[in-house]
């Protein structure tokens, strides 16, 4: 029996067309404009200054906060400027432009390290360098990691989960790391345990990705402690509370985290960018990203730089096909459309799907048939139609006794809709005006 | 890039589900308990639905257009829908005029002036055939008997229900054993072959749709099984009491609008609770209601008032019977 979440889901067409493509080295950029605000929480401090020479990895921003990350540059080259550029977000945010040094060897470098298993640091030192090195969470929601990492005296943690579900379809990203870097994916996991002293850790896949489940299943063959799941397609599986629902069968409490049932959840990007930080010091300064679309000439996998502009990415895969009406940063279910092609790639970019015309347009919305459905699909056992109900007549009290701030965005409300109705549209909206009245309450 | 970019917020993809789709889902669905009608009713059927739909298609667009001044929405299969199923509910020879009185009240009256599709609190339908019915109840009860492959245009020779005869005999003093001797066979209700409303007959007609309506996702199967299931329990607990004073579940399941309502009526999107469990609570009601109509109430059929009775509960449903948010009580331990 395969694992699963009870309540909701739905399951989207895969087009997973990019899974056989093996992770191809993206040509380093001419320029890279590095966002400062590449992460949830505060943006970091810039420290560098126009006309500056920098080296691969040197920290160009410093962590803002606790709940803030360093930015390390991508690339060798000079800081040109400090400019205002729209990033995934739409808005105009700060980044730091650096023109690569095309004699400097470092930046055209293979880098490939070997395996290395022995785990030398200790656990205070191992948290130490996640947190200077600038790693978030790469599955989307780059939250920074060594804040999820630590954990308060008084909370017991036993069960460290890794998140290769991938369950955003198109998205291949994950999958390729898997297949290409299962030793070092173990190994990060070992480092994990170890720095948290916890014995059990289990990887969840979504049964689709049978070629990444079998590989785990035999490189964790003599690992203590380390388990494969397989788990049923569904959207959303990846989704942090219902993936630990699936897994251990413990529910995070409502506004709760996983931390609170005794979980600690990361992606395997993730565990794959602490391996390299700590086994080869090497900070987050590229990641896997799926350049993917029905349209595309060659759509594939890349290591990219952060701070690449999509443009060259576009360009990798063979350009914009004619029709393309929009571009997403990350999947079709939760990834954010964005404005053009000079949006850099950021931490957490894990994908850029191009849409064409058809896909594109939102059907015109109708009046709301009672069918139920959103209720049915929806994984966190609300009622999307009251909610987008409340949010569209202001009647925001109510919505929070409704639990709309519980709702993770996922989407399936939206997506099965059969009038067309902008549910989750309604319910962000809502969701961030009640989240404003609790604060200025508080 | 040769046109403009759209800028929309996630989700970029959706499902290929509309409103349109399940409503012509439902008009499929419908086709064999239509097809049914016309060879044991004949032209009749035939007529009766022609001028509901018409009579409910244009009642529609003429209060849109020009009473409400709104968009038009006859496209989108809802009158369409209600046209057949009022003319479902009706006899085969009933009068035109009165075929588009009923259709005058399911659309504008229970339809329109409650806001239009998706904003009724009863199913327009069933509203429009019990105004006809405590309206015109004398036309409203005469059944053209069955015949087979009926061909005749003249009027047909009426009869009881086989509800109805069971009523009358049992009030009359009579017992089941004498009473099923002029009752169709359970083969011939189970095929068609009786007096009733035109889309009620055939409870294998009904079935094929309802079954047609479960595989496409149209309906689930919460409200047609419950409201069967707490129908034959019930009925059969008085059956097995006292069978020479109450008629068999199978009987009471076969005949009269208990399938057309279960699987086609009381399953209508937007008259029915949006919850699972909502649903079951609304299917027992609709049984009970029902059960105690046809066995203790005047009237030998009680489909219809039971459902647009438990209609009225739908939004306290909806309001008391939610689904569980996730996180919300704690079961899980921590190992």
């Amino acid at each position: 029996m395969l694992k699963t979440f009870p309540k909701g889901g739905i399951h989207p067409p895969e087009n997973k067309i990019t899974s056989s493509k093996g992770i191809k080295r993206m040509t380093v950029p001419k320029v890279v404009n590095v966002p400062i605000a590449q992460h949830i929480g505060i943006p970091a401090e810039i420290v560098v200054d126009k006309k500056d020479k920098v080296e691969i990895g040197q920290v160009i921003a410093k962590s803002g906060g606790f709940v803030s990350s360093n930015i390390h540059a991508p690339v060798a080259g000079v800081v040109t400027k400090l400019d205002m550029i729209i990033d995934t977000s739409g808005y105009k945010k700060q980044c730091i432009v650096i023109r690569t040094d095309a004699k400097d060897e470092a930046n055209f470098e293979e880098k490939e390290y070997p395996l290395k298993k022995n785990i030398e640091l200790e656990p205070k030192e191992i948290l130490k360098r996640i947190s200077e090195y600038g790693i978030v969470g790469l599955g989307g929601a780059t939250f920074p990691s060594h804040v999820k990492l630590n954990v308060r005296e008084d909370k017991k943690i036993d069960c460290l989960i890794i998140n290769g579900v991938e369950c955003e379809p198109y998205l291949t990203a994950d999958h390729r790391l898997m297949l290409e870097k299962a030793e070092e994916i173990v190994v990060g996991i070992k480092i994990l345990m170890f720095a948290l002293k916890i014995d059990k850790a289990v990887i969840g896949i979504e049964n689709n990705k049978k070629d990444a489940i079998n590989l785990f299943k035999n490189s964790v063959k003599n690992e203590v402690g380390i388990e494969v799941a397989a788990l049923k397609v569904k959207y959303p599986q990846g989704g942090e509370k219902q993936l630990v629902r699936s897994i251990l069968k413990r529910e995070v409490p409502k506004n709760g985290l996983p931390l609170d049932v005794g979980v600690i959840v990361h992606n395997v990007g993730t565990i794959f960018a602490i391996y390299e930080a700590i086994q080869h010091n090497k900070p987050l300064i590229e990641r896997v990203v799926t350049v993917t679309g029905k349209n595309l000439e060659n759509p594939s996998n890349f290591w990219v730089k952060i701070g690449t502009p999509i443009k060259d990415l576009i360009a990798e895969v063979g350009g914009l096909p004619e029709g393309t009406r929009k571009l997403v940063n990350g999947g079709p279910m939760m990834g954010k459309a964005i404005k053009n092609t000079d949006v850099p790639v950021t931490k957490g970019t894990s994908g850029i799907l191009v849409i064409s015309e058809d896909e594109a347009s939102r059907g015109e919305a109708k009046n709301c048939i009672r069918c139920g459905e959103c209720v049915f699909v929806c994984p966190m056992g609300l009622e999307p139609h009251l909610l987008m109900n409340l949010s569209e007549k202001g009647l925001y009290e109510k919505a929070s006794n409704e639990d709309i701030m519980t709702c993770i965005e996922c989407g399936s409300c939206s997506y099965v809709c059969p009038s067309h109705r902008p549910l989750l549209d309604y319910i962000r909206f809502g969701k961030s005006i009640v989240k404003k009245l609790e604060t200025s309450k508080n | 890039m040769s046109q403009p970019i759209i800028i929309s917020a996630s989700p970029h993809v959706h499902s290929d589900r509309t409103s349109k789709k399940l409503m012509y889902d439902v008009v499929i669905a419908l086709i064999p308990a239509f097809l049914v009608s016309l060879y044991v009713f004949g032209i009749g059927a035939f007529i009766v639905t022609a001028v509901a739909v018409i009579s409910c298609l244009l009642f529609e667009y003429l209060i849109q257009k020009f009473l409400l001044k709104t968009e038009v929405t006859i496209g989108d299969g809802s009158a369409l829908i209600t046209g057949i199923l009022l003319a479902f509910n009706l006899p085969s020879g009933l009068p035109i005029w009165m075929i588009i009185v009923g259709s005058l009240v399911a659309i504008g009256i229970a339809k329109l002036s409650f806001g239009g599709l998706g904003f009724n609190i009863f199913n327009p339908a069933l509203v429009g055939r019990v105004f006809l019915l405590v309206s015109f109840p004398v036309q409203m009860t005469m059944w053209p008997t069955a015949v087979v492959n009926n061909t005749s245009i003249a009027d047909a020779v009426t009869g009881a229900t086989p509800l109805g005869l069971i009523k009358e005999g049992l009030m009359f003093g009579d017992t089941m054993t004498n009473i099923s001797a002029d009752l169709p066979s359970n083969i011939d209700l189970f095929i068609g072959l009786t007096g009733g409303s035109i889309g009620e007959i055939s409870a294998l007609a009904l079935l094929l749709g309802g079954i047609y309506l479960i595989v496409r996702k149209v309906i689930t199967w919460h409200i047609p099984v419950t409201m069967l299931v707490t129908m034959a329990v019930m009925t059969g607990i008085f059956w097995l009491i006292n069978p020479e004073q109450y008629a068999s579940p199978l009987i009471h399941i076969l005949s009269g609008g208990a399938l057309l309502g279960a699987f086609f009526m009381a399953t209508d999107l937007v008259t029915s609770p949006m919850t699972k469990k909502g649903m079951l609570i609304f299917a027992i009601g609709i049984a009970v209601i029902t059960v105690v109509i046809r066995l203790f109430g005047a009237y030998p059929e009680g489909v219809s008032f039971a459902i647009l009775i438990m209609n009225a509960f739908v939004p306290l449903i909806n309001t008391y019977f939610k689904p569980r948010r996730f996180g919300s009580k704690i079961k899980s331990k921590i190992v």
